[in-house]
């Protein structure tokens, strides 16, 4: 008999926004030292109430229209109870009853084709703090930073039937997300609860199912996905075991899962709506709000780019990015070239990036300091060269453009009478370069080109060293 | 006369006029706490040092014409649930023994602002649960009318001690009576404000969607004058609601000619007392006579009251209360071996019995398979209520009715019956229900010589109508003017 995985995904993402979700403590869960990022709200100090930020039911809004979800005309927070240290109100404030987006969906693409995989529903909720073991002194520690940050939980449907389409699923959450600023999908800011189970092939009836908690890396579930569909495998074809519905944690180590609690040991976590947040009634005047602040999709950045003469890997290239997108789109609305401003963007900026060390995820450049350097080339006030090395200067030591050329003699080499002075001085000075040129030894013309260069300091704009070297050599012919 | 005898609004006056300052108002409340704190048991707390502070800089901006409010550099008493920065702010309960607030309930910073001088914490039942400010972990609270009764819950620190002269007035807490029933048992004037009229931000919540700030004091213009410092909206509080009226005490006229009076038929038949029921028809008598008409109404769903009540307020508390686990403040258990250990020993050491009662209630009708059965048909039972109180208001201005069944029981007969302690709330909860605001004055006594309370409820919003109701009574009457004879008198007579 043939069976095949029934996988669904419950996938949390750690929402881009300014501050806490219930409260106005900085939003980002990565930054700062321990318990640097924490207010008595999100400490959970009595007497403190959460007030929800308007921004994070946006992005929540704004995932939904990206996965065409129904917005909910109502939705409600509710209070999940379990005590662990790092939850300080000992109940995570979710959304159980009335999530804010449901029934959607989202095509996969894997070499074997492409497929829709539903989603059950959308909702909000704060993240956790941290517990921090020190071996050392054998205590443990309550880092309060992550407690609040706030959270999107995308349920999907069990619609998945390989890991390779969870790959490729999380792959386009993570894309998607970043692109439309909803979340930075920086590691460990999306983690996923696997379900599993298996059946035969052509049957509907699903099959003991297991849950695999708390995963980030892409690797991770991967392989967890791949063990725990062939543990189910053989304990359904050769009785190794008897699966129970459970819920199991991925050791990465040993490369294999380990049950944590059975449906009789299950949690209960007593959801009721939380009577400190009064429901949110979103209108569809606000759904059209944020569908017209939304920032626009691969597919339509794509389009545009088309139409404007870029290249397929350029486009691909650009669009990896929302940064890079807004950058290209700021270059251009100064007036740039768009070829000419992807190639500074790409080739230059990227280039300079990995001579650092850097991706092109870390580019940060003030358009209009970019777009300065590109005009003062493509006007032949510098050449690319020096442009190069002014980019530099302006992405790691934030220089200005026109300072620093200023400051670093850059741009005389447009001045033709200059130029000329430095070339008639390497004709004077080398004679038998020249002597050798105008006996037809035509390679001595580089190294009399090179002379300019090596006096310019490499900052020659070198179309118009040659063209001044023709002219005066022609003079002595 | 002692200036512990005036109301906040006249001792405000003479402040403003300089017949006195601010400090010296605090020294003199300060000093009636020393002389007979000990007697009543009304204080958690009475920190003077920050409370000095407070009385100067309100002196200062008295002194800079700066403080608008008429009771600027009065001394108010404040319950131990409601947070005061850098004072003990405990709840009255082992758990929160020495737990210092980190920063001002919105209430207590309003005060501030206007210049009004927080001092002392006021004794009650551990965590607002309770009738009768018995369950504190600083020990009971005694009724300045007679010791040998409780003075009602769970601000009874706050309505003893208004009713003794210990403090000129206060602000409590009010989930399902605990301003009002206190007031009625110590005979002093108590206002729960609309729920939303009042930030609960800094408030430790009981029952969140019940609490509600109020203040208990000697009369109904004196609850309006902290009503205005207090009431308004609060972006940290996010049940909070922009009530489009304010200044309460400017709008008591004394004037009710033509205002319907409901007057409930269950509310005055079995179980109230017999002199409960005659003070309260003789108020209903007064009210008349001042130009209002009554209106007989049938409210038979308030039977429902008491139960729904519990059932929501606990649910709500099992939830609350789940913070106080040892971890991040307040008592953590000396021995543990293991996280599991370190919950359940801190909270069973931390917890007194009526709150651990009280958990364990809301945590039973939260569990999944009985949610339906309890939490979910209490949500459906108090829309019921909500819905028939509002059609009740659509017949009358207000509702007259007992605060309380009885007056003040003695002292631990209460906890030993506390199924009785429960139905005790039937006519105060109501109003928590259905976010109503609701006015407790004295009416008059038993014939042992305890005070009784009238009640009157008002629409949502309608908390200037409630109010200026009472008023125009304490024009008529003087029930409100009556003082318990020294505490260390009454004690002999116990």
């Amino acid at each position: 008999m043939r069976y095949e995985a029934v996988i669904g995904l419950e996938t949390h993402v750690e929402l881009a926004t300014q501050s806490k979700i219930f409260c106005s403590c900085g939003g980002h869960s990565t930054k700062g030292e321990p318990n640097t990022r924490v207010c008595p709200a999100c400490a959970g100090m009595p007497g403190m109430l959460p007030v929800t930020n308007r921004r994070v039911v946006e992005l929540a809004m704004r995932a939904g229209i990206l996965l065409h979800c129904d917005i909910s005309r109502y939705t409600t927070f509710d209070k999940k109870s379990y005590y662990y240290p790092d939850l300080p109100c000992a109940y995570q404030i979710t959304q159980w009853f009335h999530p804010v987006c449901r029934n959607g969906s989202v095509e996969v693409t894997t070499k074997d084709g492409t497929r829709t995989i539903g989603i059950k529903q959308i909702h909000m909720e704060e993240d956790a703090g941290k517990l921090v073991h020190d071996d050392w002194t054998e205590t443990t520690l309550v880092d309060f930073n992550r407690t609040s940050v706030p959270l999107i939980e995308i349920v999907s449907r069990p619609d998945f039937r390989t890991a390779d389409e969870v790959m490729a699923y999380l792959e386009k959450l993570k894309t998607m997300f970043r692109f439309a600023n909803i979340s930075e999908c920086e590691e460990g800011a999306m983690r996923c609860d696997v379900n599993i189970s298996i059946r035969p092939e052509g049957t509907e009836e699903l099959g003991v199912r297991t849950e695999i908690k708390n995963m980030s890396s892409l690797s991770s579930i991967r392989r967890a996905i791949q063990y725990e569909t062939a543990r189910h495998l053989d304990a359904v074809e050769r009785g190794t075991e008897t699966l129970v519905q459970e819920t199991r944690r991925w050791d990465d180590v040993k490369g294999r899962t380990f049950s944590m609690r059975n449906k009789e040991t299950a949690a209960d976590y007593r959801y009721f709506p939380d009577p400190n947040l009064m429901p949110i009634l979103i209108g569809e005047d606000w759904i059209q709000r944020v569908r017209d602040t939304m920032p626009a999709s691969v597919e339509e950045k794509t389009a545009e780019y088309q139409s404007k003469g870029l290249s397929e890997k350029e486009i691909a290239s650009l669009t990896s990015e929302r940064a890079l997108c807004d950058l290209f789109d700021a270059v251009t609305a100064l007036g740039r070239e768009p070829k000419d401003a992807a190639s500074w963007i790409l080739t230059e900026c990227g280039g300079l990036l990995r001579k650092h060390g850097q991706v092109m995820g870390e580019l940060q450049i003030a358009p209009g300091k970019l777009s300065r350097i590109m005009e003062k080339v493509s006007g032949n006030e510098i050449n690319r060269a020096a442009g190069r090395k002014v980019l530099e200067a302006v992405l790691y030591e934030d220089a200005d453009p026109d300072a620093y050329c200023e400051a670093h003699n850059l741009g005389a080499q447009g001045d033709a009478d200059a130029v000329r002075q430095v070339v008639l001085k390497v004709l004077d000075s080398t004679p038998n370069a020249v002597r050798d040129y105008l006996g037809g030894k035509k390679k001595a013309f580089q190294a009399l080109f090179g002379g300019c260069m090596k006096e310019l300091k490499g900052n020659g704009d070198p179309q118009v060293i040659r063209a001044l070297l023709e002219e005066e050599l022609s003079k002595r012919s | 006369m002692d200036i512990l005898d005036l109301t906040a609004v006249e001792l405000g006056e003479r402040i403003r006029k300089r017949e006195l300052s601010a400090p010296e108002a605090l020294e003199a409340v300060y000093g009636a706490f020393r002389a007979r704190g000990r007697n009543l048991n009304a204080y958690a707390a009475f920190e003077i040092d920050p409370a000095r502070t407070a009385a100067e800089h309100a002196q200062a901006l008295l002194d800079r014409g700066e403080a608008s409010s008429v009771l600027a550099g009065v001394p108010v008493g404040i319950k131990d649930n409601i947070n005061v920065r850098n004072c003990l702010t405990t709840c009255a309960s082992k758990i929160l023994r020495d737990y210092r607030a980190p920063f001002d309930a919105s209430a207590v910073r309003k005060l501030r602002e206007a210049g009004v001088v927080p001092a002392g914490t006021l004794n009650m039942d551990e965590f607002a649960m309770g009738s009768t400010s018995e369950t504190s972990c600083y020990g009971p609270v005694r009724n300045p009318w007679n010791t040998g009764h409780v003075p009602g819950g769970s601000s009874g620190g706050a309505a003893a001690a208004v009713a003794a002269r210990e403090c000129v007035c206060a602000l409590g807490s009010d989930t399902g009576g605990s301003v009002r029933q206190p007031s009625a048992y110590c005979g002093v004037t108590g206002f729960k404000p609309s729920y939303g009229r009042v930030s609960r931000y800094g408030l430790v919540a009981y029952g969140s969607s019940l609490d509600q700030i109020g203040p208990l004091a000697r009369d109904v213009r004196d609850c309006a004058a902290l009503l205005d410092i207090i009431a308004g909206p609060d972006s940290m509080d996010a049940t909070s609601v922009p009530f489009p009226d304010s200044g309460f005490l400017d709008a008591l006229s004394g004037d009710i000619h033509g205002l319907r009076v409901g007057v409930p038929e269950e509310c005055f038949g079995d179980g109230v007392e017999e002199d409960v029921r005659l003070c309260v028809e003789a108020f209903l008598d007064e009210l008349k006579r001042a130009g209002a008409v009554l209106v007989p109404l049938r409210l038979p769903f308030i039977r429902y009251a008491v139960p729904v009540y519990y059932i929501l307020a606990t649910a709500e508390a099992s939830s609350n209360l789940s913070r106080f686990d040892g971890v991040k403040y307040g008592l953590r258990a000396a021995h543990y071996n293991t996280m599991e250990e370190l919950y359940t020993r801190s909270r069973s050491e931390g917890f007194g019995k009526e709150v651990q009662k009280r958990i364990l209630l809301g945590t039973f009708v939260l569990s999944s398979g009985y949610y339906d059965a309890y939490y979910n048909k209490a949500l459906k039972m108090k829309q019921m209520i909500v819905d028939g109180l509002a059609e009740a208001f659509g017949r009358c201005d207000v509702i007259a009715l007992p605060v309380s069944p009885t007056t003040a029981p003695a002292l631990g007969s209460s906890l030993s019956d506390p199924l009785k302690m429960y139905l005790s709330d039937i006519f105060t909860v109501p109003a928590n229900l259905a976010g109503l605001p609701g006015l407790s004055v004295p009416c008059g006594f038993d014939r042992a010589g305890l005070p009784v309370g009238a009640q009157l409820l008002g629409a949502v919003g309608a908390d200037s109508t409630v109010l200026n109701v009472g008023h125009a009574y304490q024009l008529a009457t003087d029930w409100h003017k009556r003082r318990p004879r020294d505490s260390e008198e009454v004690s002999e007579h116990a």
